[in-house]
């Protein structure tokens, strides 16, 4: 049976939910081995984590090179085990790190690289859709082993327990790719919210804060959801650049979008328009956005935000 | 310090584009300087004015290279009127359709013969967004990479570059020796407009246009190959409400979905 690679995802040394999603599609094509890359002494810690979805192996190598000099090495190490292993493919979380170990490792092992892919079949057709969501695009490498990035969120994946047999590998990261180094780490502060890429639910808001993103992340934290802001909102300093939904931001793909006082510049559609369901609150009844909205509030974000807010808690209780 | 800025035409992101092919139908929409290269022009010209310039007696000096048709020569003058002081275009027929690793091959072979202490690149390009090619020129280029930079701080003296890295992963502090690779987010600066004066100096400045001969570089055809495209069939409007009780319907619109 053929082998596909998937490098684990981790957050602060955290495993996310996006490892479920590439087992499952990586075990469409073949046997799954999650490959951990940890600093020293930590391998064992986080290969534990990898304990959901169709994971048969799990192969571990520790150095203190990923950690302080991150992507070239990541990169190093996991161009050195596809020339070991010879796999159908690689799968990597579809976000900035996991992109440009993608783009690096493509490079070391001569092999085509698709990003972006929001899902994967068993002959390793990419699907990309592309162009703000407007077109979809299926694509396959044609040279060396496909690497391809699969965007977070976008299977469900299967969440079954897994029992992977753990190796431990001893490789060496290279001084060429330790050129660059890392001084110090801070990890996203999230203030207890699911990262945004990632959340089965998000909540933005826009223009039509004025500011004031309280009622916003109200109705975020009733939800459990990730807050997102338009450009506008990350422009006029109002919410951290970091949580900017839209094509020069990130790209979101949650079960529910919520935007609120956002009018929808193709810009900001771009970054959302994937999601399964939306929800768009503004005071103007012309605003773009309504043309995609699966439920649309003309009023008040600052009437309505904290109503719904009331109105879910009492569902849920 | 020779400092090499990269950019791109693209189509502009308000034109609706289409796939012709399987690759993008770049002939029949406005094309553009990529938003987000602007910001690594920006950045080059203020590494160079902070040690003293890259105008006529400055000791530095900031060079566009860019990819593209003939045509890209439009993005390319953009960025000399901001304040680059010359330019090169590698265009060739045969790189219609290239993607982003025969790319990184042409850019990294051009940077390679220029002699680059700093290559400055945007994250993304606002067509394909890939966020790929700064990564793909440290690993051909074999220097160091320093990306996703909110603030980039540069010493000529010890050749050192020291940077903030900013993803959804968090906040890295890191630094490497020169040359190196260096991509910037949008927040880092606000790229300024070419002055009038800018513009007039633009025209006379030089835009070396080079073949993939010249350049040295074979690229085989794309390594990724579209199957099929389609469009997506539009999102259609919903329900829309207006009442007093609409925070109430919206709840119940949510649950009915068992979205809560």
């Amino acid at each position: 049976m053929s082998k596909v690679l998937i490098l684990a995802d981790f957050i602060n040394s955290k495993a996310t939910k996006t490892n479920a999603e590439l087992a499952t599609v990586g075990a469409r094509i073949g046997e799954v081995t999650a490959v951990v890359l940890a600093s020293a002494g930590k391998g064992s810690a986080m290969a534990a984590e990898i304990n959901k979805g169709p994971v048969s192996k799990i192969v571990v190598v520790e150095s203190d090179a990923f950690v302080n000099n991150g992507v070239a090495a990541v990169a190093d190490v996991l161009a050195q085990i596809i020339a070991a292993q010879s796999p159908a493919a690689v799968l990597i979380a579809s976000h900035a790190f996991g992109k440009e170990v993608a783009a690096r490792t493509a490079v070391k092992s001569g092999s085509g690289i698709i990003t972006d892919a929001v899902d994967v079949s068993a002959d390793i057709t990419a699907t990309q859709l592309v162009f703000g969501g407007s077109t979809t695009v299926h694509s396959k490498v044609s040279h060396g082993t496909p690497i391809i990035t699969v965007r977070p969120n976008s299977v469900d994946a299967q969440t079954g327990a897994a029992t992977p047999a753990v190796e431990t590998l001893s490789l060496q990261v290279s001084d060429a790719s330790k050129k660059a180094t890392i001084t110090s780490s801070q990890p996203p502060v999230q203030g207890g919210r699911p990262e945004l890429t990632e959340a089965n639910i998000v909540v933005s808001g826009g223009r039509g804060t004025n500011g004031d993103f309280s009622a916003v992340e109200g109705f975020a934290d009733s939800l459990g959801a990730a807050v997102g802001a338009s450009r506008a909102a990350t422009d006029a300093g109002w919410y951290p650049h970091s949580y900017q939904v839209g094509q020069t931001g990130k790209t979101v793909s949650p079960q529910l979008y919520v935007a609120c006082g956002i009018s929808g510049a193709i810009q900001h559609r771009a970054g959302m328009q994937t999601s399964k369901t939306i929800v768009v609150i503004n005071k103007d009844p012309e605003a773009p956005l309504f043309e995609i909205a699966d439920f649309g509030v003309v009023g008040d974000l600052f009437a309505v935000l904290p109503k719904a807010t009331e109105g879910v808690k009492a569902h849920k209780s | 310090m020779k400092i090499a800025v990269c950019v791109k035409q693209v189509p502009d992101s308000w034109a609706e584009k289409k796939m012709v092919n399987g690759v993008l139908d770049r002939e029949n929409v406005d094309a553009v300087l990529n938003d987000l290269d602007e910001y690594a022009v920006e950045e080059a010209l203020r590494i160079a004015e902070a040690h003293g310039g890259n105008e006529e007696d400055g000791p530095h000096t900031v060079t566009v290279i860019s990819m593209g048709p003939e045509r890209a020569t439009e993005a390319v003058r953009k960025a000399l009127s901001m304040g680059a002081n010359d330019a090169i275009l590698i265009t060739d027929a045969k790189l219609s359709g290239a993607d982003a690793l025969a790319t990184s091959a042409v850019l990294a072979a051009v940077i390679e013969k220029g002699g680059f202490d700093l290559v400055i690149c945007g994250t993304e390009s606002t067509d394909a967004r890939m966020s790929v090619v700064p990564a793909m020129l440290a690993e051909r280029l074999n220097v160091a990479q320093l990306t996703f930079a909110s603030k980039v701080e540069v010493d000529p003296a010890a050749q050192k570059v020291s940077i903030t890295r900013v993803t959804e992963a968090g906040v890295d502090e890191m630094n490497a020796a020169f040359p190196c690779v260096i991509s910037v987010v949008e927040k880092i600066n606000e790229p300024r407009y070419p002055s009038f004066k800018g513009i007039m100096a633009a025209k006379k400045k030089s835009i070396e246009t080079r073949d993939l001969t010249s350049v040295g570089v074979t690229v085989d055809s794309a390594w990724s190959l579209v199957a099929d495209s389609s469009p997506r069939p539009p999102r259609a409007a919903g329900i829309k409400v207006s009442d007093d009780n609409s925070a109430a319907q919206m709840v119940s619109f949510l649950a009915e979905k068992k979205l809560i």
